[in-house]
């Protein structure tokens, strides 16, 4: 949760020096129950000592947000980011990752050692989901605290930009409503967990057929509703989506990994490596995952035995655990915040074939206004060198591209604009033609 | 296809380029992409890299790391074939076709060279010009100087009322100094933009915590008895202590490299169109070329990103024995303003509303730092400003080329428009008022 204290050097950009060192310090106190309990020393249980623990923390982070953008003007505020504790790979930012990587460590291998915290969560978790708090509890209740209060955050710093405020609007309300509680509604409700958000492959369970018997097994047919729409989201609302919006309908504006990456991750999203290695990297991780993952639900459907059970328990490790919350999530302030979109995550694999091959989304470049600063590029999520493109007025039409307009927005001479065309076949040489040229690009990878 | 002509270059040609900012830079690129063979070399006391000048002001403000700024990677050089070196030149000797440098470095011999040396910042003889914490901001040395003396700044005075001036103003802002901003005009920068824009930048400049000072001229600066300055004084006869004098009146073109040699010049390297010197095997281009303009008008000196690019593009086609001749075309530029960004496309003289052959539509709302203005001759529109509102360089450029009629145009407007989805679309309010005002 310090990930709200970061803050660069003062600046007249920022409110007020002096009211925001204020508000650091109290969150950094108010953190102290959340740590008791992590050292095994609950404040209490019940509600009260819910709130002693969460209540002022949050109340203080967002009341540093408030006294940070508090008598700005409305623009873009990236003054001292390069030299931020946080947010310049200093000692903080390196604090940071190494606490959030152990504390997604712990949460996957050993779960039980957060007991003394998310006991803390009982009167809550009773409350929406009937009955008492695990881990798992705990985990959402953080993810989305962090989603919430860092999207407080994005309204304030971005208040000049329609697009950055309904964007934020849209992941905190898909992250509180459809991640955290009508997954909790339904298991009051005695009825299967189901993330109405989540989609094979990213959430590969969906397809599997254990699942499915699970799923088909339930009485009243929600069960089967569920399955159905794991079906459709996967293979017909999402190349439909796609086609008309890019894969940022999905995620920059409604998937959870991207919430939080764009909500808490987003002071860091200049970390991330424009450098061309890393994008010849990032194509070979993300197909291979999306190959394994693909290969991996055939053979379940397919096949039997230990083999093919071991497998998915070793997937399940590797991507669920390791890649997409380990390396994704603690890495943030090394590398930026969407490392586990950008390399690993299958569907972003799927919707950047789409995108690249079979959408009408593309980002222009405003004629021959660039002067190739490198704000679009430098401040990129997925390491896209924006700017090479820019500079030659070119589209930007790349698979990883998740929309999220923030290159747009750092652009000082207003050259880039993400739009939905009337076809998907003017965007590039080629373009007229997709499944040629994505034969094409098999071909010479 | 060289060295066909008699005379023309052949491909096992050296072609040096003093400069490599973005008209060597880009002179080497079309170079390389139409020859394949011919050895080309770099040459920069600056730095090494290829950078994005006008991305200076990022690197200090803490947006961009120095690395940020560079649009290519060391592998794209070794690619390319273009060998970079730094180091100062000291003598071009055009007769004996070489460069020596100030350096212990090997001279360079060259079958073609290109002085693509850029801008200075202007001085204008003030007394205490060259005192230390006094400097323009123009290069990565400028910056580190800067750098430097930072922590010393707690007030620092920006001479100068443009582009340059407001970016060093916003630059000092957000390191926290307390920043007066001084231009001899009476409102800011109006000798490039019409009387109420300038006045609305001038709004924002204040509104952006400058203390904006309008038809103020710098008489001296003053010496604190250490060689640094402490305070300027105004031809008013004020006094305005500091600890840090930005002087950024201006650019003109960089001939340090071509001292004592016999390149003739005039405010910068006197070029053709087609960016040849007066003396065989040497060009020039950006900031540093001056256009001898054949029917005797006042020679031009183009000093922005968006040309030096273009006389590169041209240049490169000119070393490959192509016939080619700048055009600066449908004019236009950018800038932003602290938060307000500014395009701007075709004519629009800043005497807009006095000069008697031009019409213009002006729009401004009260309750926002926003303006939209069309000028038209004779009915047909030749220049389109917008501040605050993102417009399109091709379709605008395309309107001024067809001479679309100001009712053609505001039946088009949305398709000009290049703000980011979800934004508030201004185009309505605009019409309307430009109806009225046609009326």
């Amino acid at each position: 949760m310090s990930v709200t204290l970061t803050g660069p050097a003062p600046s007249p950009h920022a409110g007020s020096a002096g009211l925001r060192t204020a508000f650091a310090v109290a969150t950094g106190v108010s953190l102290l129950p959340f740590a008791l309990a992590l050292a095994g020393h609950p404040v209490g249980s019940g509600w009260v000592a819910l709130a002693i623990t969460f209540a002022p923390f949050t109340l203080f982070a967002m009341l540093y947000i408030w006294a940070t953008y508090r008598g700005t003007h409305p623009g873009i505020k990236n003054d001292d980011i390069t030299r931020g504790h946080f947010t310049g790979r200093r000692t903080a930012g390196i604090l940071l990752g190494v606490v959030l990587t152990g504390l997604y460590t712990v949460l996957y291998f050993e779960g039980e050692w957060l007991r003394s915290v998310y006991v803390l969560l009982d009167p809550l978790s009773h409350l929406l989901r009937d009955r008492p708090a695990d881990q798992w509890f705990l985990y959402g209740f953080l993810y989305t605290l962090a989603v919430l209060i860092m999207g407080a955050r994005m309204f304030w710093r971005y208040r000049h930009n329609r697009y950055q405020m309904w964007r934020t609007a849209s992941v905190m309300f898909f992250q509180l409503g459809f991640a955290f509680l009508l997954p909790a509604f339904l298991l009051a409700m005695q009825q299967p967990e189901f993330y109405f958000t989540y989609f094979w492959p990213l959430k590969p369970d969906y397809l599997f057929p254990s699942y499915w018997s699970y799923l088909w097994s339930q009485p009243g047919g929600v069960g089967a509703f569920m399955l159905v729409f794991g079906v459709a989201a996967s293979f017909i609302l999402t190349p439909i989506l796609t086609f008309y919006f890019g894969k940022r309908w999905y995620c920059s504006w409604v998937c959870g990994c991207g919430g939080l990456a764009e909500t808490a991750g987003d002071p860091f999203r200049h970390l991330s490596s424009k450098k061309y290695a890393a994008w010849r990297f990032e194509r070979w991780s993300i197909h291979s995952v999306l190959v394994i993952i693909t290969a991996l639900t055939i053979w379940l459907w397919v096949g039997e035995g230990e083999a093919v059970q071991t497998g998915k328990k070793w997937y399940g490790y590797a991507v669920g655990m390791v890649l997409s919350g380990i390396v994704g999530v603690g890495f943030y302030p090394l590398l930026g915040s969407r490392v586990w979109c950008r390399f690993f995550c299958p569907m972003a694999a799927i919707l950047g074939i789409f995108q690249r091959f079979f959408s009408r989304f593309r980002i222009t470049t405003n004629g021959d206004q660039c002067m190739a600063c490198g704000n679009c590029s430098a401040y990129c999520e997925m390491g896209i060198d924006v700017r090479a493109y820019a500079m030659q007025g070119k589209n930007i039409v790349r698979a990883s591209c998740v929309g999220c307009g923030i290159c747009s927005a750092v652009c000082p001479r207003g050259v880039l604009k993400l739009e939905n065309g009337k076809t998907h076949a003017d965007r590039y040489d080629g373009a007229q033609n997709p499944l040629a040229t994505l034969l094409r690009s098999l071909k010479n990878p | 296809m060289f060295g066909r002509k008699k005379g023309g270059p052949g491909s096992d040609r050296h072609l040096v380029i003093i400069g490599n900012g973005i008209a060597g830079v880009t002179t080497a690129r079309a170079v390389r992409a139409r020859d394949k063979k011919c050895r080309i070399t770099m040459v920069s006391g600056e730095s090494l890299h290829f950078f994005s000048r006008p991305a200076l002001m990022y690197i200090y403000m803490g947006h961009l790391t120095e690395r940020d700024t560079r649009p290519f990677e060391d592998w794209f050089w070794k690619k390319a074939r273009i060998e970079r070196r730094q180091a100062w030149v000291k003598f071009i000797d055009v007769d004996a076709k070489r460069v020596d440098f100030a350096d212990d470095s090997p001279s360079l011999e060259y079958d073609q060279l290109v002085i693509a040396t850029g801008s200075k910042p202007n001085k204008f003889g003030w007394p205490g010009q060259d005192l230390a914490r006094v400097q323009g901001m123009c290069s990565l040395q400028d910056l580190a100087n800067l750098e430097a003396v930072t922590d010393q700044i707690e007030h620092g005075v920006v001479v100068g009322g443009g582009l340059i001036g407001v970016e060093l103003a916003e630059m000092l802002h957000s390191r926290g100094k307390r920043v007066t901003l001084l231009a001899r005009e009476k409102s800011y920068w109006n000798n490039a933009l019409p009387e109420a824009e300038a006045t609305l930048v001038g709004r924002v400049i204040r509104k952006g915590g400058i203390d904006l000072r309008l038809s103020t001229e710098l008489d001296h600066i003053e010496d604190d008895g250490q060689g640094r300055a402490c305070a300027v004084h105004t031809k008013d006869g004020e006094r305005i202590a500091c600890e840090f004098v930005g002087l950024t009146a201006g650019v003109s073109p960089n001939l340090s490299a071509l001292e004592g040699s016999k390149i003739p010049t005039g405010r910068g390297v006197l070029c053709d169109l087609s960016l040849r010197t007066q003396v065989p095997d040497v060009y020039a281009a950006g900031d540093c070329v001056e256009f001898v303009t054949p029917e005797g008008q006042r020679n031009i000196v183009e000093q922005l990103w968006y040309t030096g690019e273009m006389h590169g593009e041209v240049l490169g086609r000119v070393l490959c024995g192509e016939e080619a001749a700048h055009d600066r075309g449908i004019w236009f530029n950018s800038a932003k303003f602290f938060d307000l960004e500014w395009h701007t496309y075709g004519e629009v003289p800043p005497s807009v509303g006095a000069t008697p052959d031009l019409q213009t539509l002006y729009w401004q709302p009260e309750d926002a730092d926003l303006a939209f203005r069309l000028v038209l001759r004779d009915g047909r529109l030749v220049g389109v400003n917008a501040l605050g509102i993102r417009y399109r360089h091709k379709v605008c450029e395309r309107w001024i080329a067809d001479g679309l009629s100001a009712e053609q145009v505001l039946e088009r407007l949305p398709e000009g428009n290049f703000d980011p989805e979800f934004f508030r679309r201004y185009e309505p309010a605009i019409v309307r008022s430009f109806r009225e005002q046609l009326r």
